[in-house]
């Protein structure tokens, strides 16, 4: 019922509008077209003044209200990050200048030349001199944007420092999966064809790689220390993802078959943002920014900035993968040989049921 | 009034009835439906375009519902479109297909085929001085394929995996793979197939476009005699000929790996659904981009420069002024079209781009600023000191510049890397392109479409519903996209269909929801537009003078309804360029009027 009220509403409100346009028209017909035309230029030159003035004020406003939502009010979480905030910032200086004397000058312009009896335009055709200092004064805005911006960006995609730690974060529909080195510092070697997720090899490492017996793989969080730079070794297990980390200022694709990196370095804990931002329930969040598929939106991982120690402390309570894919390897269990070979017998029966089941 | 002098000279009356194939017989077929007179080419091409922006305008009312209200129910949806909006709550997969589609038909179809294809079609031979394109038959063969390609993209939304839901982009493997997306099944390959015909269409109408400018100018009619809408088409014609072919490999690759097991752009690809791991290697997800952009990028000039050569004209006309710095505008046009396809890769500054690479096409990308700069202060120019008509044509055309500024300025933002490694993809750059893409060109295509309608229709269109399209338009269009500049500031990624999950976009569910109201009455009000262009068809204020805005441009000497063959006697002789306003003291002097012997200087 009130779906058909708002129907007839809005239908009511077109026909109201019809008609007056139509007896607009027949007005115009009777005061002849020229004294019409004269009427509505007038109208809509006062129309596109107030525009001016308003949407001035709009912007102001709109500006009043969201500029404190927005990351740049809350600093730069990231080293290198600070970079991208001054520099937008310039930006925002000289883009802001041109936005407001061109918008300025046409509304200003239409308003006041608009058409009066007995004036006349001028004929004004060019002038090499005028064209001239605006193609010359935008070309030297730019350079300096240029320079600013490719001095970042030969920073930011500079080789990480040596020091730096070292994380690989591989997407999937619709996750992330973190892996560490382990204590050789060294990502052992995967390859897509040994992924199994019930094997417990996620990222399809080379079991006879050596490298890999450290590796640690997390699915929940990724644990990284402040103050130290951070390195990413970006990979992808099926479509093209995005690791998007709004606080740090940085993002970079996860393309399958192609690693990408990036890196970083934190200023600021978790903790320390919490207490900073007054939001106890503050998180890094890692958004997907690349159209993944239906659950693009939900992809959500989260970095927790600790404390060096802290992160010690974490990264040793972490087993490496391979003692979970070969639960016999794992030196902390040692369990029985007689109950090791049942467990490896249950695996073997839970294998042969996946398969019936999916035939 | 010279075109008088071509009516009502008799010598022309007598050439009418000697040249009978102007006036052959023509059956309602020949006519309506397999027309080859370029303006009524002009005009299907107009109304499939409506037909579109208003299907494709649906679906962003649609999906803005759900962005606006994500924890509502709506069950008169589950009653239109049963599973997809189960619950009255549209879906995921479904939202994605709407906004797959909206950017799809938006760009390609209304933007590109509704504009080039209207008013290139309508202008080029009008303003050129010539009977007709340079290949009528293809001219209505490049309609037709437009018509398929449309019936299979509509097709693709009945099919029961629903229509493409990749992104306009189609990004492989996403794109590639059925197991990764319901979209990525059947509508995927119709979405491809679309993309081919339409291909094939923009194609048939380009090279005719260029065929006809290049060689089917009217005598006297020197290129730099032109009007900038002809040189503007002339560009994007060059820019789409030579880019659409790039996109059409890219779709056929893309096909491939889809159905021949081909490795193009597959390599190291598994499938946790089904927990295979596919067989393909070597190839490169990061071709297709390069191959999507290569044209991704000069499209959007194609969609931008008949806006700028149709509100230059306008500009011009109703300031009652020449256009300012005529050479400049057609070296700036010259300069983005070759720059345009020089900067395809600042879409990918973050797909692990050779950092020099990228530094490059920063370069590249920030000189496009300087054209950019040079056209907007021309039109600031030519408004100076005119005597301006704020005819509805005018107000858009006004409009269309300002948006230029507004969206064209945060472009140099995403067009810096540096700065484009934080706002890649977020709600930033879906308020930069609509800006200065999406809504600046349909100000341009609504200026054409108020300015020529009396041209295709002999009929005025009604000026207050024109009025207030205009005003609600352009505030709606700031309103609905200045505050998506800060939603991007503060992070939030474009595609995504519920944000609540996000601690970090918390604070921004009033702004969606304010976003999503003028949103709905935006689009009520191109349906009022939608209703004055139809009604005044048939009802509208009839044309009593041939030239009605005193236009100096060959299109107004024609009759007021003309004929197939446009002008029934000889076709007129142009001595001057299109805009003597305002010149010795005459408001206006046709290019058809020969140069008087006591007058000034040419510009
Ligand atoms: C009432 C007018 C419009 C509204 C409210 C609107 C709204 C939106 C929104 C909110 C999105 C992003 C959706 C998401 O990321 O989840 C979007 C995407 C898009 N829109 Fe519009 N839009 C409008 C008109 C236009 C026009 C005129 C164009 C023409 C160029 C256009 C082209 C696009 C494109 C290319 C995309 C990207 C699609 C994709 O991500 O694959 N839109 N629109
Ligand atoms: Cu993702
Ligand atoms: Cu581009």
């Amino acid at each position: 019922m009130s779906g058909f009220f708002v129907l007839a509403t809005i239908l009511l409100i077109y026909v109201v509008i019809f008609q007056i346009a139509k007896a607009s028209e027949y007005v115009g017909v009777l005061k002849g077209e020229e004294v019409m035309r004269k009427q509505s230029n007038r109208i809509n030159g006062f129309l596109l003044i107030s525009f001016l003035v308003l949407g001035l004020v709009g912007v102001w406003y709109t500006n009043h209200l969201y500029a404190g939502k927005t990351l740049f009010a809350q600093g730069s979480a990231s080293v290198e990050g600070e970079r991208v905030d001054s520099m937008f910032m310039w930006t925002l200086a000289i883009t802001g200048a041109v936005f407001f004397i061109t918008q300025i000058l046409l509304f200003w312009f239409a308003f006041k030349y608009q058409e009066k009896d007995g004036k006349k335009a001028v004929h004004f055709a060019h002038s090499n001199k005028l064209e001239a200092i605006w193609t010359a004064v935008p070309a030297i805005f730019m350079t300096i944007l240029v320079v600013i911006g490719l001095r970042n960006w030969f920073h930011f995609t500079k080789e990480a420092p040596a020091d730096a730690v070292v994380v690989e974060i591989t997407g999937k529909q619709f996750n992330w999966i973190y892996r560490y080195p382990g204590k050789d510092k060294v990502l052992g070697k995967t390859y897509f064809k040994n992924i199994s997720d019930k094997n417990n090899n996620p990222l399809g490492q080379i079991w006879e790689d050596k490298a890999n017996y450290d590796d640690i793989i997390e699915s929940s969080e990724m644990h990284i220390p402040v103050g130290v730079p951070c390195k990413l070794v970006i990979n992808s297990r099926d479509v093209v993802h995005d690791v998007g980390l709004n606080h740090f200022r940085m993002k970079m694709d996860a393309v399958p078959g192609i690693p990408t990196t990036l890196w970083f370095t934190p200023k600021f804990t978790t903790r320390q943002m919490r207490e900073k931002l007054n939001d106890p329930e503050f998180q890094y969040e890692i958004s997907c920014d690349q159209m993944c598929g239906p659950g693009h939106f939900s992809m959500r991982g989260v970095i927790v900035v600790d404390e060096p120690t802290e992160y010690k402390i974490w990264l040793a309570t972490k087993k490496p993968n391979y003692w979970t894919a070969f639960p016999e390897k794992d030196p902390t269990k040692q369990p029985p040989a007689a109950v090791d070979s049942t467990a490896k017998k249950t695996a073997e029966v839970k294998a042969a049921d996946m398969k019936i089941v999916k035939k | 009034m010279s075109n008088e002098a071509v009516l009502h000279a008799p010598a022309g009356l007598v050439h009418e009835e000697h040249h009978g194939h102007h006036h052959h017989h023509e059956s309602f077929i020949t006519k309506y439906i397999f027309s080859q007179d370029h303006k009524m080419i002009s005009k299907q091409f107009l109304f499939t375009g409506i037909v579109w922006a208003i299907l494709g305008g649906l679906m962003s009312v649609l999906f803005r519902l759900q962005l606006g209200y994500p924890n509502e129910t709506f069950p008169i949806l589950e009653d239109l479109l049963g599973k997809w909006a189960k619950g009255g709550k549209i879906q995921p997969e479904f939202y994605y297909a709407l906004v797959t589609m909206h950017g799809t038909v938006l760009v390609f179809f209304v933007l590109t085929a509704g504009l080039s294809g209207t008013f290139s079609n309508l202008l080029i031979p009008l303003q050129c001085g010539a009977r007709d394109m340079a290949s009528p038959f293809l001219n209505m063969l490049s309609y037709w394929f437009f018509f398929a390609a449309s019936i299979v993209m509509i097709s693709s939304f009945f099919i029961e995996t629903g229509a493409a839901s990749g992104g306009w982009t189609s990004y492989p493997p996403l794109s590639a793979i059925g197991d990764f997306s319901e979209g990525s099944k059947a509508g995927m390959d119709c979405w491809l197939i679309s993309m081919a015909l339409f291909i094939v269409s923009s194609l048939l109408g380009g090279l005719n476009y260029i065929a006809t400018i290049l060689n089917m100018r009217t005598k006297g009619l020197s290129m730099t005699k032109l009007p900038l809408t002809i040189w503007a088409f002339f560009f994007t014609a060059v820019l789409g000929v030579l880019s659409f072919p790039v996109l059409l490999s890219g779709a056929i690759l893309l096909l491939f790996d889809r159905h021949l097991g081909t490795s193009f752009y597959l390599s190291d690809v598994f499938v946790s659904k089904t927990q295979t791991a596919l067989p393909n290697e070597g190839g490169s997800a990061i071709l297709y981009q390069h191959l999507f952009w290569f044209l991704g990028h000069p499209e959007v000039y194609i969609i931008l420069l008949p806006a700028m050569g149709m509100a230059s004209e306008i500009i011009s006309t109703n300031s009652r002024k020449p256009i300012f710095g005529y050479m400049a505008m057609v070296g700036s046009l010259f300069a983005i079209c070759i720059l345009a396809f020089l900067v395809w890769a600042h879409h990918m500054f973050v797909t692990g781009l050779n950092p020099f690479l990228g530094a490059a096409f920063v370069l590249l990308t920030l000189l496009i600023a300087v054209p950019s700069a040079i056209k907007v202060f021309n039109w600031l120019t030519t408004l100076w000191k005119g005597n301006i008509r704020f005819t509805p044509a005018m107000l858009f055309a006004i409009g269309f510049v300002s948006l230029f500024i507004s969206g064209g300025l945060t472009g140099i933002y995403l067009g810096n890397s540096a700065l484009d490694y934080q706002l890649h993809d977020t709600y930033f750059v879906v308020a930069h392109f609509h800006i200065v893409m999406g809504v600046a060109s349909m100000f341009g295509m609504f200026a054409g479409i108020y300015h020529w309608y009396p041209k295709m229709y002999g009929r005025y269109l009604n000026n207050t519903l024109g009025y207030i399209h205009f005003w609600v338009t352009i505030c709606g269009a700031y309103l609905i996209f200045w505050p998506m500049h800060y939603q991007g500031l503060a992070g939030a990624p474009r595609r995504y269909y519920d944000i609540s999950n996000w601690h970090f976009l918390k604070g921004f569910d009033g702004l969606n929801q304010f976003i999503s109201t003028v949103a709905l009455i935006v689009f009520a009000t191109q349906i009022l537009f939608v209703f004055n262009y139809f009604f005044s068809m048939f009802r509208g204020r009839k044309l009593k003078n041939p030239n009605p805005w005193g236009s100096n441009t060959l299109e107004w000497t024609t009759p007021i309804n003309p004929g197939h063959g446009n002008w029934p006697g000889e076709i007129p002789e142009v001595h001057r360029w299109a805009y003597d306003y305002s010149k010795d003291g005459r408001e206006y002097i046709p290019q058809t009027e020969p140069i008087g012997a006591g007058e000034s200087g040419h510009h």
